[in-house]
């Protein structure tokens, strides 16, 4: 038809006229003023640990830091637990689950964990902004998705707590006991409500060591659980580095362990258990494909990369850190992407209008740069919108590789940070390939017009999580978590809540 | 064409302009925002009982929005063609408002193509700068879309200086698909600066920032294959400030700065202007003013 043959002479004028590709100009016309949040985030200048219901100093004595990764300032000291302490939270958790949470009937416990929810929400801004402080990821992450998200985790999980006569039909449901818990600094908050909520929603009761860099929220939400009167011992938390993660992980009363953090760590975990009886859950580290087929919507994929790999400076585990590209639209693709990172905006993590905001400690930073000098060093085409970062603090600009192939460091090692490689693959088959070609299996995204091949693409990736035409959705009804080396169990939804439990 | 021009996935879309909503405009930013906002609005009366009179008063108020000689002239008065020689009375020969004419049998289109082209041919002749043309939806949904590209061009010749703006009706085509492919067929037989618009103002559903959002990302597209910048004007249901400002951060992101000016981007409305004014007043002095401090000539009474 006619318009198609418009199209293509239009096109070959503009090149056989020698003028330079028609660009869009993304400046300074029209700046944003800064736009910070300022609600009150309320922090204490020293943590305590939180055991049997009360904040106790640590019998060590012992604090550390925790920082402001935005601009390297110190926000409070924190508790150092040791052993003993560990050993006093348990003793804790040990005594509340025989005397009063393990026998309190479900829709009881389900009072407190709404009551949790509620006077979490009812602090959404506050907590929010603590969590930014301390994480260094955008307000309007840890507005719009952190807290909300974490109250849901909540919200759900109380649902359930007087209803597990239907979790596993057939079947009847009792709580293992004490709980032993240790989670990562990507999402401090969030990680701790998927942890605590279907534990406590099965009548557990739990020693959690949130990381060492991010503990803020977690002992504020334990004043939450004094305001909620959660009774002493259901929940204690205990605060340190790699020692008391430990501890906790080896403390001869947990009767189940949960880890959610790097595969190196979840390994020395498991390794360190074997021969004992307890149970264990892992979600582990992801090199996650986003697959982009040539019909898909194509504006909407580049969204849906964007979203996969530069949501909370891609701290996160699930992350679309490969893309697979198909060749016939691979250039159009990766047009379109820098164009779109053009528009990000890498600063101050409290600023409203930030979208990628700091690098959670130098210690990553230092990682995620060690990552793209080898990628830079093995021939990638490395891609960085101009624009100047912050003098102080951690960041990181967003940045796309090209031209990468399987084979590459940076294909096949988790970077946890915001840096995207672009692969490319010709048909369905190499697609499948190419995505299971990883030691990991978390999640996957499909992007494509044609339904029936999501269908198809869902049953042969190897991942615990396919997303179709989106990425990085949670839901606390949906089940989450990994294949290989991510790990194994299920958070969220019946599948989450039947690993806190036995089956009788 | 949809093959060749690809899909837009409707859910995607509306996660994308969902981001436009959160962008915090403060301060500088926000009268910047505001300012050009009002020298982008085309200031519209479309009734059955619009009078030379009501015509002359929105006229006035186009050039002298309100007293402040700080706030810019708006872009354009939009007028049925039976008061575009009023306007030109009221506005003069040499003036910064152009005078915007919907023709083509404006809102339905449904007249023979001879009686289009001869409304255009009159308005231009009374002194039209500019003419918004409505397509011919019900070709298009039956899939003659060379009938509908040829009667643009067909308008576009009859034009002849006067800029053309294409309205594309979005919310009879329904789908963000329709409304990418038929932004693709009237670009192609645009020239550089004429409009691709939303609506008539005159269904239910007006412009909307997905909406919006598919077009601009087709002038992009558009531009970047072929170096042709084609605009965009939004048109009904924009009615507050803060709705424009979001319009605009989707055109800052998506565009870039070369379309943050009034030659490349327009807003088809009238009550904006008032609270765009009302909020650059409360800018100034701190404080809301109350409706009856801004002068009413283009509400619809």
């Amino acid at each position: 038809m006619s318009t198609l043959t418009k199209k293509s002479s239009a096109r070959a004028t503009t090149r056989s006229t020698g003028r330079s590709a028609p660009e869009l100009i993304f400046g300074d016309l029209w700046q944003f003023d800064p736009a910070p949040e300022t609600a009150d985030p309320k922090l204490k200048a020293r943590y305590e640990l939180f055991i049997g219901g009360k904040f106790v100093e640590p019998k060590s004595g012992r604090y550390f830091d925790s920082i402001n990764p935005a601009n390297e300032t110190k926000l409070a000291k924190i508790a150092q637990a040791g052993a003993a302490d560990v050993d006093a939270a348990y003793r804790a958790a040990q005594n509340a689950y025989t005397k009063v949470w393990g026998r309190m009937p479900g829709r009881e416990r389900a009072k407190y964990i709404y009551r949790i929810a509620r006077l979490l929400q009812d602090r959404a801004r506050e907590f929010a902004v603590a969590e930014t402080l301390d994480g260094g990821k955008p307000i309007k992450e840890s507005r719009d998705f952190d807290v909300p998200m974490a109250a849901a985790h909540f919200f759900y999980h109380a649902g359930w707590a007087d209803k597990l006569d239907y979790v596993a039909p057939g079947r009847r449901v009792a709580p293992l006991g004490v709980v032993g818990q240790v989670i990562p600094w990507n999402f401090p908050l969030l990680m701790l409500a998927w942890k605590l909520a279907p534990a406590l929603a099965m009548g557990n009761c739990v020693v959690i060591k949130p990381a060492e860099t991010t503990s803020i929220t977690a002992l504020k939400l334990a004043e939450i659980f004094q305001d909620a009167g959660l009774p002493p011992g259901v929940v204690n938390i205990v605060t340190g580095f790699g020692d008391t993660g430990a501890a906790v992980m080896g403390h001869p009363v947990a009767a189940k362990v949960a880890f959610t953090g790097s595969t190196e760590v979840g390994k020395i975990i498991m390794r360190s258990l074997a021969g004992t009886d307890k149970k264990m859950t892992m979600e582990l580290g992801g090199k996650a494909a986003n697959i982009v087929f040539a019909d898909a919507p194509l504006d909407q994929a580049v969204e849906g990369i964007v979203n996969g790999i530069f949501f909370n400076q891609g701290h996160v585990c699930c992350a679309g850190s490969r893309l697979l590209v198909q060749e016939s639209v691979a250039a159009e693709v990766l047009a379109k992407l820098k164009n779109r990172i053009k528009v990000l905006r890498v600063g101050d993590p409290l600023d409203k209008n930030t979208d990628i905001g700091a690098i959670n400690s130098a210690e990553q930073l230092a990682t995620i740069k060690r990552l793209v000098a080898a990628g830079v060093k093995e021939g990638a085409a490395m891609y960085q919108p101009a624009g100047a970062l912050p003098a102080k603090g951690y960041y990181f600009p967003p940045t796309v590789f090209s031209n990468v192939s399987m084979s590459h460091r940076i294909a096949r090692e988790e970077i946890f940070g915001p840096v995207l490689s672009v692969l490319t693959f010709r048909t369905v088959d190499e697609a499948v390939e190419k995505a299971n070609n990883t030691a990991y299996g978390l999640s996957a995204g499909v992007w494509t017009d044609k339904g029936s091949r999501i269908l198809k693409m869902a049953t042969e990736l190897k991942a615990g999580v396919v997303w179709a035409n989106t990425y990085n959705k949670f839901d606390p009804t949906s089940p989450f978590g990994g294949y290989k080396e991510s790990g194994f169990g299920r958070e969220g939804g019946r599948q989450g809540l039947l690993d806190y439990c036995q089956l009788a | 064409m949809f093959n060749e021009i690809g899909p837009v996935d409707a859910v995607g879309i509306e996660e994308r302009v969902a981001k436009y909503g959160t962008r915090s405009i403060k301060k500088g930013a926000k009268l910047f925002g505001l300012k050009l906002a009002t020298s982008m609005v085309d200031l519209t009366t479309l009734e059955g009982k619009d009078t030379p009179g009501k015509v002359a008063s929105l006229c006035q108020k186009a050039l002298n929005p309100c007293d402040d000689p700080a706030i810019p002239t708006v872009a354009a008065v939009c007028v049925y063609p039976s008061m575009v020689r009023y306007a030109r009375r009221a506005l003069g020969p040499d003036t910064p408002v152009r005078i915007a004419s919907v023709a083509t049998a404006f809102p339905s289109g449904q007249a023979p193509l001879r009686t289009r082209l001869a409304e255009v041919k009159a308005a231009v002749g009374d002194g039209a700068d500019e003419i918004d043309m409505v397509i011919n939806r019900g070709a298009f949904l039956a899939g003659e879309f060379q009938l509908v590209q040829d009667e643009i061009a067909a308008v576009r010749e009859m034009c002849g200086a006067a800029t053309l703006k294409v309205i594309l009706e979005v919310s009879e085509l329904e789908t963000y698909d329709n409304i990418r492919a038929a932004s693709f067929l009237a670009m192609r037989v645009l020239r550089p600066n004429d409009f691709i618009k939303t609506s008539t103002g005159k269904t239910s559903l007006n412009a909307t920032l997905g909406n919006n959002q598919v077009m601009i990302e087709a002038i992009r597209d558009f531009y970047l294959n072929t170096g042709t910048p084609i605009a965009m004007k939004p048109a009904g249901g924009i009615r507050t400030a803060k709705q424009a400002l979001q319009f605009l951060v989707a055109v800052k992101e998506t565009l870039g700065d070369d379309w943050l000016t009034n030659a490349r981007y327009r807003f088809g409305a009238s009550s904006l202007l008032n609270d765009l004014l009302r909020q650059i007043e409360k800018e100034r002095t701190g404080a809301y003013q109350a409706p009856y401090y801004f002068s009413e000539a283009a509400e619809s009474y």
